[in-house]
């Protein structure tokens, strides 16, 4: 048994923590405003997300390191990212709120986030790109019980669907195992 | 209390250093890593300096009424409590997202957090 399910069993078996009391409740969190400015406070979150993926997308297929099959699954990917920030854009603009907008192609290049300097080789441009997958995947799964409107879930799961596939495809031309554990994603 | 008890505390706690920060390391960057760095700010504000930091302090970050008068110190104890229902500790604070209910991977980001950011 590894260190962390043995940490994880010896807990279990001693208590079951208020966390997973909450979890098993269904713990929703409620944003200080109404329902609808907490819909687009996560929105627009999302949106922001999606616009860095767009950009890191672009960085690496610019960056001349991906090379035939590998450049064209990229930008099949950041098309579907283009779909999703187009959903949001339209999702926020009906909810009466302001789409959050894109910073420049230079602020994304010199984000510490995305940390482009460091990337020299199309694996580095696989693995940031796996990174931003994997952050927006669990990122959709940690807001999805708070959307006030449960119509946005709906839309939420179909673009997480799409996070999962990229990051399966990342991992797997990583050359990298794929996940061992059921419930592999989110907290 | 108990030997099993006390053990138990403080690994749900993370207190002591109890927690595995190269694992946290990890799970920072797929659970956190999507708002968060420890550079600079995105949609949640950046870790840097976080430990032992009052919250809603980081420079340039828009944080919420809520947390700004909230008086909380980021500490072990803070952490576990925020990580485990940030909305609990802090009622309409903008962290709608809950990724850290299991004990163990609270007390490994904890640590990870407190190595990086002290």
């Amino acid at each position: 048994m590894s260190p962390v399910l043995a940490r994880r069993s010896l807990i279990k078996t001693a208590t079951l923590s208020a966390a997973a009391v909450g979890f098993l409740g269904g713990t929703k969190l409620a944003f200080a405003g109404s329902p609808t400015e907490g819909d687009l406070a996560i929105l627009n979150v999302a949106l922001g997300l999606e616009h860095e993926a767009i950009a890191a997308y672009q960085i690496g297929a610019e960056s001349g390191l991906l090379k035939g099959g590998t450049l064209d699954v990229a930008v099949l990917f950041q098309s579907h990212h283009k779909g999703h920030r187009d959903a949001q854009i339209g999702a926020i603009k009906k909810l009466g709120g302001k789409p959050v907008e894109a910073k420049t192609a230079d602020e994304y290049k010199k984000s510490t986030k995305l940390n482009v300097a460091s990337i020299k080789t199309a694996e580095d441009v696989l693995r940031l790109a796996q990174k931003l997958e994997l952050g927006a995947v669990n990122a959709y799964i940690g807001v999805m019980p708070n959307f006030a409107d449960r119509s946005l879930s709906t839309v939420a799961s179909k673009l997480l669907a799409d996070e999962v596939m990229h990051y399966t495809a990342l991992t797997q031309a990583l050359n990298e195992a794929l996940p061992k554990n059921t419930l592999s994603f989110g907290g | 209390m108990s030997a099993l008890t006390a053990l138990v505390a403080i690994l749900i706690s993370g207190d002591g250093g109890v927690g595995d920060a190269s694992r946290g390391a990890s799970l920072y960057v797929a659970r956190c890593g999507a708002c968060h760095s420890l550079g600079e700010n995105g949609a949640g504000p950046s870790h840097q300096k976080l430990w032992g930091r009052k919250a809603a302090t980081q420079p340039g970050f828009d944080y919420s009424a809520a947390l700004r008068a909230s008086k909380i110190v980021w500490n072990e104890k803070t952490l576990d409590r925020w990580l485990t229902n940030p909305n609990e500790l802090v009622p309409g604070n903008k962290m709608m997202v809950q990724l850290a209910s299991d004990p163990i991977d609270r007390a490994d980001l904890i640590a990870f957090l407190r190595r990086e950011t002290r």
